[in-house]
């Protein structure tokens, strides 16, 4: 039923339901006592459907999706690894999902265990000194990250430091996050290599910089080599090092960010701890920090004395950013695989993931423009096709294959390259997977050459094709009425 | 090629002045900057009668993609402004040079001097 | 071998000599030898999936599940057995967010009738894709009315969740923005203290309904008074009321948000839940997070796709009204087939059986003389109490009896002390009700 179109909204019949309530009980009260100042007047639009007509709207809507099981994923920088079923038989537990936040903590020793564990393996897994699984999502983590900074700087009486510097190659995330942190972001061009350049961030440091956000491998897939000499002329100058975990998939089993001289960072387990995207969320962006630090961090946080967990709310933490324990549900399924893996088998993740990029990159680069050349972390970033003939864009190869039956790379990011395709296999792709893949963007490079307009049509095999993007943002269609109102004005 | 209008004052963050008379001028997008943007989908403009400061931010045009801030070439008062392109912002992709922004009646005449010629202008979008 | 690394040793040794190397170290040699990290991982060994299960039988016995007479957010109502089938396929769970639209349509689309089911029942015109819960669903709002407002206080009603009030602290803090504290009269927020509060700085004003100690406010002549300040009111709300109670937009609301956990989720220990946020058009542009709009593909078949994301970090940077990216698709994937499940029928039930109990309860607690109403307001499923009772006598007894609730609401603040919070859903019985009446019957 690929060809499926209804809306659930199109299926609505008045005298079907899909839901059993418990019957009346108590029927000498009713919600009607209400005074009618408190009721709503407006008729709901809402469904009125079976249950199986239900099941089958959302199992029809689903097939149209491309998930990790249906195909190879190389999305650059989302580290689209396996999110193993396992996880997911732990997270369904109802002696963890049916426990109410606000229980005596004599009743959830169980799941405080578990959160209290996950951050000893983050904090022993990043080599920094406590983490705080609150936050909800990467961005989420940044922000936190970044009130920690600043939370430090003015814990001190210095209330000057209000600049965060991050390489024009970052996330839109890192200034976007600095800015909501009441805090100004100083860009620093990258070199020719695509790296920090240490004379231009010279030039930047004085007694106002708060701290450095830094991806490391960056977005690039390249490790800052220079990385012990930023870590010391940020410290030195009085601020502090913050490390976008991001491309953390890379260096896990090689390099703890905290050896590196990070001060505060932020792990999406979400890319890294193999927890699902579910198609944007929900996330967990768990914040590690050194031990100067660990006081700030946010409200409530979880401690352990003796073999007793409970739960603490610190005066002097930077407060609270989340209703309660974030997204826990999220974390124990990053404790799950954290204990699947054990010490040993996390020792291979980065090295595997990056074998497998290294191997992409070499096998390319005869026929897609590499920009940096040298070896790659765990992704590899080209600048479109080599033949620049034709026309054909990094938007047409993305989209051509889509028709193999493989997901798209980032497009158009990092900013630094005009036609930038970013790659990231992971550690859980096989040879014979990455030799598809291989295949496939080979022959997309040669249909450039003959039959380029088969890329500009691309994709025809896909339950629709290119979509007119201007025309959603100036209708402004956001919801079902809308969609009325446009079908009604147009007759 | 973007398209460029003799006599006109340009910016290097890409608008341009026209005067009309005495110290009152029309401000707009050039085409190099239209075209960056692609497809035009919304044009965020200040109201009559607010004043405006070279170099400072007074709008944005947004396209699908992408989003640009609106910086003043000019200091002065808004006298008025382009309503059309609240229901048309492709108009903006239409035509750029027709289809102005603002009408501002300048503060300091000698800010067109600060301004591109033509020629500079087109040198410097090479 | 391990499962999840397909790696032959035959695979490695084939892919290094494509690379000219002999070992998979040698493509690190970017990284200062000082900082490779050479030692084992003080991490626990690996574990097979049947030891995984029995270690997670063992974690179990730690918990306690119990029958759940709390609330104050986070809710215990019934999870039809459809969400769990239709959230688990992987289509679902295991895809990014849908910058694809091509391969992408199953998300998109239920983001639109999750967008859509928002907008009906807040009443306003748009809702986003969802944000992380609704405390930070709340402080977005508040940023969001600066910026419209071009100004830089918030009023915040004194009968908020303490959890979201914090939030909302923390945040208009480190962005360098104020707040103040409209107080509270008899349980609700007093508009005459709003009125002396509403001056030129102030952007926004936040009040909660059904509020803090369960009550469901009135805001008759709220809109009024705070339009005419230039500014933006914005109500929480726990969405699943709104299928009942007036909408936010017939409140006069500008900016409505809140939690979504009521919708189908379990409690979860407190997360994943889902935050909501809608507003009118005219403020779109400065909303936060991914907006999904209708459009056509080259075929002119129906299509959705994200939309007006020039608003948004990956494109404006530090431009950006919000910096977030990541939100809870596959929560709001939850609300939609709730929302589906229910119609506007099941979810007036769902609030009037919920009434119901907690009506019946409340009577109940009275007619033992050991509990008072402060307030005498009206309310939906939940409520506060004062009693004389230690609460820490009330927690231990119930808990012998494998209930939890009546929550002192201290734990929040000194200032509520003696007050408790009791809720009720559709999922709690006669029986449960009248054995912890009983239970606290015999407390002193």
């Amino acid at each position: 039923m690929i060809n499926y179109n209804k809306m659930i909204f199109e299926l609505s019949n008045s005298e079907r339901i899909g839901y059993s309530l418990p019957r009346e009980k108590f029927s000498e009260f009713h919600i009607n006592q209400l005074s009618d100042n408190l009721l709503r007047k407006k008729e709901l639009l809402l469904p009125e459907v079976s249950e199986l007509d239900v099941l089958r709207h959302f199992t029809n809507i689903s097939i149209k999706n491309f998930g990790v099981e249906n195909g190879f994923y190389p999305l650059g920088s989302c580290t689209m690894k396996y999110n193993p079923k396992i996880n997911e038989e732990m997270a369904a537990n109802k002696a963890f999902s049916n426990l109410h936040p606000l229980q005596p903590t004599s009743t959830t020793q169980g799941a405080l265990e578990v959160y209290y564990n996950l951050q000893t393996y983050l904090s022993e897994l990043s080599g920094l000194h406590e983490f705080s699984i609150n936050p909800y999502a990467g961005a989420h983590g940044e922000l936190v990250g970044l009130m920690v900074i600043k939370a430090y700087h003015e814990d001190r009486g210095d209330f000057k430091r209000k600049k965060i510097i991050i390489p024009d190659s970052a996330h839109g995330t890192n200034p976007a996050s600095t800015v909501v942190c009441g805090m100004d972001v100083v860009e620093i061009e990258s070199n020719e290599l695509g790296r920090v350049d240490l004379k231009k961030l010279k030039a930047v440091l004085n007694d106002e910089i708060a701290g450095m956000m830094l991806t490391n491998p960056n977005t690039l897939g390249i490790f800052e080599n220079d990385i012990c000499e930023i870590t010391k002329l940020i410290h030195e100058a009085g601020g502090l090092m913050y490390y976008d975990g991001a491309n953390l998939n890379a260096l896990l089993g090689k390099v703890r960010p905290g050896d590196m001289g990070f001060d505060v960072m932020h792990i999406n387990l979400h890319k890294t701890f193999s927890t699902p995207h579910g198609g944007g969320g929900p996330g967990s962006g768990p914040v590690g920090v050194t031990e100067t630090l660990a006081k700030y961090l946010p409200n409530p946080r979880i401690k352990k004395l003796d073999d007793y967990y409970f739960v603490e709310n610190s005066s002097t933490a930077l407060g609270q950013i989340s209703s309660y324990f974030g997204n826990y549900l999220v974390a124990l399924r990053a404790y799950t695989y954290i204990r699947t893996l054990g010490k040993e088998n996390l020792k291979l993740v980065g090295p595997y993931a990056t074998l497998n990029a290294n191997y992409i990159s070499k096998a390319l680069r005869t026929a897609y423009e590499l920009p940096i050349k040298g070896y790659c972390m765990h992704e590899v970033v080209f600048n479109g096709l080599i033949n620049k003939d034709n026309d054909v864009r990094t938007l047409d190869i993305a989209k051509r294959l889509l028709d193999f039956g493989m997901h798209a790379p980032t497009v158009y990011f990092p900013l630094l390259f005009p036609q930038a395709i970013m790659i990231e296999p992971t550690e859980t792709e096989s040879k014979e997977t990455i030799d598809d893949f291989i295949n496939v963007m080979h022959k997309i490079a040669i249909e450039a050459k003959e039959d380029p307009d088969k890329l500009k049509q691309a994709p025809t095999k896909t339950p629709i094709r290119r979509t007119d993007e201007v025309f959603a943002a100036k209708m402004m269609i956001f919801s079902y009425k809308d969609y009325l109102e446009y079908i009604n004005n147009r007759g | 090629m973007s398209k460029l209008v003799e006599g006109l004052y340009y910016s290097k963050s890409h608008e341009w002045v026209k005067p009309l008379e005495d110290d009152v001028v029309l401000v707009g997008i050039t085409d190099f900057a239209q075209s960056e943007l692609g497809d035009v989908v919304f044009v965020d403009l200040p109201e009559a009668g607010e004043t405006i400061s070279q170099e400072d931010e007074f709008g944005a045009v947004e396209s699908v993609k992408a989003a640009s801030d609106l910086i003043a070439p000019v200091s002065g008062e808004i006298l008025e402004v382009n309503e059309e392109l609240v229901g048309e912002p492709e108009l903006l992709n239409k035509d750029p040079y027709k289809n102005w922004l603002l009408k501002v009646k300048l503060e300091n005449t000698d800010e067109l001097g600060s301004l591109l010629s033509s020629e500079e202008y087109e040198e410097f979008i090479k | 071998m391990f499962k999840y690394f397909p790696h032959t040793k035959a695979d490695i040794e084939s892919m290094l000599k494509t690379l000219n190397i002999s070992s998979i170290d040698e493509l690190f040699k970017d990284v200062p030898e000082s900082v490779i990290f050479n030692s084992d991982y003080d991490v626990p060994s690996f574990m097979s999936e049947s030891e995984l299960r029995n270690h997670f039988a063992e974690l179990s016995k730690k918990n306690q599940e119990l029958t759940l007479f709390s609330g104050l957010g986070i809710y215990d109502h019934y999870q039809p057995a459809v969400i769990d089938a239709v959230t688990s396929r992987q289509e679902f769970m295991t895809s990014y967010t849908p910058y694809q639209p091509e391969i992408s349509q199953g998300t998109l689309q239920y983001i639109f009738e999750y967008q859509s089911m928002i907008q009906t029942l807040t009443g306003l015109e748009v809702s986003n894709a969802s944000m992380y819960d609704g405390t930070t669903a709340t402080a977005e709002a508040c940023f969001m009315a600066c910026a419209v407002a071009k100004r830089n206080k918030i009023l915040i009603s004194s009968t908020l969740n303490p959890n979201t009030v914090n939030v909302i602290k923390t945040y208009l803090k480190y962005k360098e923005l104020e707040w103040d504290f409209i107080a509270e009269k008899d349980g609700v927020v007093d508009i005459e203290d709003l009125k002396n509060k509403l001056d030129k700085d102030v952007a926004g004003v936040v009040v909660q309904k059904p509020n803090f100690y369960g009550i469901i406010e009135d805001y008759e002549g709220f809109a009024d008074l705070i339009k005419a300040n230039k500014s933006l009111f914005i109500v929480n709300a726990d969405i699943s009321t709104l299928g009942v109670l007036k909408s936010p937009k017939e409140d006069g609301a500008d900016i409505a948000c809140g939690e979504c956990q009521s919708l189908g989720m379990p409690v979860a220990f407190g997360g994943p839940s889902l935050g909501y946020l809608a507003t009118e058009k005219t403020y779109v542009r400065k909303m936060p997070g991914r907006i999904c709009g209708y459009t056509h593909d080259l075929e002119g078949r129906r299509a959705f796709v994200l939309t007006l994301q020039a608003r948004e970090q990956h494109i404006r940077r530090s431009k950006a009204n919000s910096n977030i990216c990541s939100n809870q698709s596959l929560m709001a994937l939850f609300a939609t087939i709730y929302l589906s499940l229910m119609g506007k029928n099941g979810l007036r039930e769902v609030n009037n059986l919920s009434y119901q109990g907690a009506h019946y309860l409340y009577e109940k607690l009275l007619k033992t003389k050991k509990f008072t109403d402060p307030f005498k307001k009206p309310f939906l499923k939940e409520f506060t109490l004062e009693t004389n009772i230690p609460k820490e006598a009330i927690q231990t007894a119930l808990l012998e009896k494998g209930i939890f609730g009546g929550i002192g609401l201290d734990v929040f603040g000194e200032q509520y002390e003696g007050l408790i919070n009791f809720s009720v859903t559709e999922k709690r019985t006669k029986a449960e009700i009248d054995n912890l009446v009983n239970i606290l019957e015999g407390l002193s």
